[in-house]
């Protein structure tokens, strides 16, 4: 059942993350993704950490709201290198983080920065033996002649310790900047993408991984497009689609042939010569490409809109829509501070009938695609009372500012929310502005 | 591009009206104006090579292997070695080493999201 989406009313839940206006670099949140069942939540930052929260049972005490996240783990999963060979500093910023679908009891993510792809374990650790023969509880050797008696060393509890451990560590495949990873249906391959290549990984094997597309010019004069996004179908284990700067998708099929230069499918809106300008390469860059759950269509964004595709047609897509349109007529200035170079993320709800995208001055928008409705809300500390509702924010374009409005040119363009992440099956939402992560919920009567 | 107004035009327009009519068709076209008048020597090809380039090369190049040799080359040939840089230094003339480099290391602080 759908439920319209202005019928939803969010509610702050929680903020993670430090109050104080002074933002170190390493605190910038670079990714943000729920696991397969929603239960834990992962955040990567500038400085090469991991967070994962995890959500707490429903107390029966609280029906009212959803169980909170709270740390489960925490760890390092990148450091700043030094290529010496190009004297090129790579980053330790974590670019994205993939879960794996969970076989056992561990669970399993992948994490990249520019150059290195890690797999790491996390385990719980909730009993350890206790009672040995030889040691004493501390780890001393006894002394043998102690030793009178034999005994069976026991499992007793203790308290949980959450374990990460990197299980692999899949290196040196990428000559340029890793921007997307993405694990297949199959659970046993994964794609790594950087602005020219896409190399195909077995998730056993770090020493050896297949290109499939490559798109470097042989004259790197005559370079017109770089990747920007790529992910595999969510169930044919075959099919995966990657984007470009230019504004096309192109989808391939891997049973087609080993290198996947050719496409099988290219997307691509044609665009009205007349309203050709400087900015119109730049502005239809695509930023993300998410395939909804479904595996029917696909999400694009680029700078100023989100864009639905049917994979059945390519010459255009079904829906589009405009997250800051205001913005047309200030990208001079845009281009002139960076921010036109911006990527915005994208995500689909857990039945593909809303769809969510970032924004500047920590704003977000939601389009609901059935219903024709979208909303504009605010990630922000004035709105973080428990359980308060958010007020729709709205931006005056027109020369009278209604009250409760804010102009264009008040936008804080520092503020700029990238990252967003939407819940498998509930409302619950994970957005991060530039150091904190809101966790919004929907309010449940 | 979708979004656009797309307004018919009538066959006869005064001057005056196709400036009129230019901005509120394309917001686009006159910040690309706005922006040639600021920097006339931007070339015409924006997302052309060269801003590709510069993405792919993204990162802080301390120095070039060549320039690394020859500097050490100099420091043979000197009876002292260089001295640390001076502040004095002119900016460009001193080639960084490896043992120049702020070593980066990682944070040991843990993530603020976790506290």
């Amino acid at each position: 059942m759908l439920i319209r989406m202005n019928d939803v009313q969010w509610c702050f839940s929680q903020v993670k993350g430090a109050i104080d206006d002074d933002v170190a670099e390493a605190d910038i949140i670079s990714t943000v993704e729920f696991n397969h069942s929603g239960e834990l939540l992962a955040t990567g930052d500038k400085g090469g950490r991991v967070v994962i929260f995890q959500q707490e049972p429903e107390s029966k005490n609280q029906p009212q709201c959803r169980g909170e996240y709270n740390v489960y783990s925490t760890f390092q999963s990148h450091e700043p290198e030094f290529d010496y060979l190009k004297s090129l500093e790579i980053e330790e910023k974590i670019n994205k983080i993939r879960w794996l679908p969970q076989k056992n009891a561990a669970q399993f993510l992948l994490s990249t920065n520019d150059k290195t792809i890690k797999l790491w374990k996390i385990s719980e650790r909730d009993k350890r033996p206790e009672g040995y023969n030889l040691k004493e509880e501390d780890g001393r050797y006894r002394d043998l002649n102690t030793v009178t008696t034999l005994r069976v060393p026991v499992f007793r509890p203790m308290d949980l310790m959450v374990e990460a451990s990197p299980r692999r560590v899949f290196a040196n495949a990428h000559t340029y900047h890793v921007n997307s990873i993405s694990v297949n249906s199959d659970c046993e391959t994964y794609l790594s993408a950087d602005d020219l290549r896409i190399n195909l990984w077995n998730l056993e094997i770090t020493d050896r991984s297949f290109n499939i597309v490559d798109i470097k010019p042989t004259n790197m004069e005559e370079l017109t497009e770089v990747i920007t996004a790529v992910e595999f179908h969510p169930n044919q284990c075959n099919t995966f689609v990657y984007s470009s700067s230019k504004g096309t998708i192109r989808l391939c099929d891997m049973r087609a042939s080993a290198l996947c230069d050719k496409h099988a499918k290219q997307f691509e809106e044609p665009e009205d010569p007349n309203n050709r300008s400087f900015f119109s390469e730049i502005i239809s860059s695509i930023s993300d490409v998410k395939f909804s759950h479904s595996g029917r269509y696909m999400m694009t964004r680029d700078y100023l809109s989100v864009k639905i595709w049917d994979l059945n047609m390519e010459s255009r897509p079904v829906e589009t829509y405009q997250v800051h349109e205001y913005l047309r007529s200030k990208l001079c200035s845009l281009y002139e501070n960076d921010c036109i170079f911006d990527k915005f993320e994208c995500c689909w709800n857990g039945n593909d009938s809303v769809v969510m995208t970032g924004s500047y001055n920590n704003f977000f928008r939601m389009f609901d695609r059935g219903y024709r409705q979208d909303v504009t809300l605010e990630a922000s500390r004035e709105n973080s009372k428990p359980r308060s509702v958010l007020k729709p924010r709205k931006v005056s374009t027109g020369g009278k500012r209604k009250k409760d409005e804010i102009s264009v040119d008040s936008l804080d363009f520092n503020k700029k929310i990238l990252h967003t992440a939407w819940h498998p099956l509930d409302n619950i939402i994970a957005v991060a502005t530039t150091n904190n992560l809101y966790i919004f919920q929907e309010k449940l009567n | 591009m979708s979004g656009d107004n797309e307004e018919t035009q009538t066959t006869e327009n005064t001057p005056m009206d196709e400036k009129v009519q230019d901005k509120v068709i394309s917001p686009e076209k006159s910040e690309e104006a706005k922006l040639k008048a600021r920097y006339p020597n931007l070339g015409n090809k924006p997302g052309g090579s060269d801003l590709l380039r510069k993405r792919l090369q993204k990162g802080q190049k301390y120095f070039d292997s060549g320039d690394y040799n020859m500097a050490k080359a100099k420091i043979k040939n000197k009876q002292l070695p260089t001295a640390a840089p001076e502040k004095t230094e002119i900016t460009g003339d001193h080639i960084p080493t490896p043992q120049d480099l702020p070593q980066r290391k990682p944070s040991l602080v843990a993530s603020k999201l976790a506290g």
